[in-house]
């Protein structure tokens, strides 16, 4: 595929679409969750089921005024939203959701996803810094030592996955795992390599991909009962509703990319049919356990957060590391 | 060590413990009710403000003893009425309510001997002009029954 400025325009717009429409009604998808879970019907009024809820409450957004707060760094405090949904559009441009929608296939896609992951924190810590808000600055410190606290596992994990696939195309690693439920990554029968750990470190990547999208029960970046509202405290309008959209479509690119990396991608786990259809609906079971996690645990302390990180996370996935690259060597 | 694993296992299972509950939760109906559009039952020993209650004529019960009148401990209620020509007993012809005053103690209608008031099971009061809740009990109940 030649990449032509009408292909880079038409595959930027449909991103941003996907992204967009994702945003609004997951944001729609996790009331509702977060209703039953409670036990209460949630939001109903608006449509049938409350299906016009996110649009109405978008054309609210854009309704306000913009507001900058006297003595906030003007330029950064702009740019910040913007760096929060960029990245994550950015990052769906490579994402492979079957064998022939993939807008462009990149052979460092791994790298590439985890380098705008990394953007998405700088664009808190912009917001923070510039909102000059004693709560922002907090909860942009707080953030910061959240990301590198949960960058490196996660990005353990994924060498450990890159080590077995021998390649960072992630459209190669799926090619690597097709063939049914039992060649995925997450389960030890591959061919040649028994490793009866990567189960856990699905669950390390998992617990990290929740933790790099600032999800509860790792929100401390915004934690309501202390922090305001965090770095967003002084966004109103559009900038409030860009972070919005970003936090959502970060959810969708870290479960796309938890998906690719250990369960298959688009491949059938009965061997037959591989498509598109497949790779959603593991996408979207595993943003439905990111919404299931979100409303069923209260908030960590920092402490708790950094501890699980340094002291649990990063020295098992080291450990399968180091494993997977003594069985890659034995086998 | 030991304890290392020990910690890492009952947390995760502590986890999944929570995400179980959570997970039959939200299964379960749902429980709250949609206030505007729904309203509960008010239960039977729920007091409203009073409310004259009719004979089967469509009269009220009321005799103006003015018993309530004097039981009231905050003189919420004011009531007046005449003996018409020929009548056999006084007929009411005013019962006024000071609901703004009224702590609904109840002592009215334990002092009725004739089951002429009772608690209504009004909730939905509220208004910025306190004139709203000074209720003309007889308009009331002609308002009821048309």
């Amino acid at each position: 595929m030649s990449l032509t400025l009408l292909n880079v325009i038409v595959a930027v717009v449909i991103a941003i679409a996907f992204a967009a429409l994702n945003a609004a009604y997951l944001v729609w998808a996790e009331r509702r969750g977060a209703a039953r879970i409670q036990r209460r019907p949630g939001p109903n009024i608006n449509g049938p089921f409350g299906l016009f809820q996110p649009p109405l409450d978008g054309i609210k957004l854009m309704a306000k005024q913009l507001t900058i707060p006297g003595g906030a760094d003007k330029i950064l405090f702009m740019v910040a939203p913007v760096l929060a949904m960029a990245p994550a559009i950015l990052s769906f441009v490579t994402i492979p959701f079957s064998e022939n929608i993939v807008a462009q296939d990149i052979n460092v896609g791994v790298l590439m996803i985890f380098a705008f992951a990394s953007i998405g924190g700088m664009s808190l810590l912009l917001a923070g810094w510039s909102s000059r808000n004693k709560y922002s600055m907090m909860s942009c410190v707080r953030a910061v030592s959240q990301a590198i606290a949960y960058e490196i596992p996660m990005l353990i994990t994924a060498i450990t996955v890159v080590m077995i696939t021998g390649t960072t195309d992630l459209m190669g690693i799926v090619h690597s795992q097709m063939g049914g439920i039992w060649h995925w990554n997450i389960f030890p029968f591959k061919a040649g390599l028994f490793n009866p750990l990567m189960l856990m470190s699905f669950l390390i990547f998992f617990t990290c991909s929740l933790a790099e999208t600032n999800r509860a029960p790792f929100d401390l970046g915004e934690a309501e009962s202390e922090l305001v509202a965090g770095f967003h405290t002084e966004y109103g309008s559009m900038g409030f509703g860009l972070f919005f959209m970003g936090e959502y479509a970060n959810i969708v690119i870290g479960a796309s990319l938890t998906t690719i990396l250990f369960l298959g991608g688009w491949d059938s786990p009965f061997a037959y049919f591989p498509g598109v259809w497949w790779f959603l609906l593991k996408v979207y079971m595993l943003i439905a356990t990111f919404i299931w996690i979100r409303w069923t645990f209260p908030r960590t302390t920092i402490y708790g957060l950094l501890n699980l990180s340094w002291k649990i996370l990063i020295p098992l996935s080291l450990f399968n590391l180091l494993l997977t690259a003594g069985l890659l060597k034995v086998f | 060590m030991g304890a290392y694993f020990n910690e890492i296992f009952s947390g995760l299972w502590s986890l999944l413990v929570g995400m179980g509950i959570t997970f039959r939760e939200f299964f379960s109906p749902v429980v709250t009710v949609q206030y505007p559009y729904q309203t509960l039952k008010m239960t039977d020993r729920f007091r409203g403000h009073i409310e004259l209650i009719e004979g089967e004529d469509g009269t009220p019960n009321c005799v103006v003893c003015g018993m309530c009148e004097k039981a009231c401990p905050s003189n919420c209620i004011s009531l007046s009425g005449e003996k018409p020509e020929g009548a056999k007993k006084k007929e009411l012809t005013k019962y006024q309510l000071d609901f703004t005053k009224c702590s609904l103690c109840g002592s009215c209608v334990e002092s009725c001997k004739f089951n002429a008031i009772e608690f209504s099971k009004e909730y939905n009061l509220a208004s910025t002009r306190k004139e709203d809740f000074y209720f003309d009990l007889l308009q009331r109940l002609k308002d009821r029954n048309p």
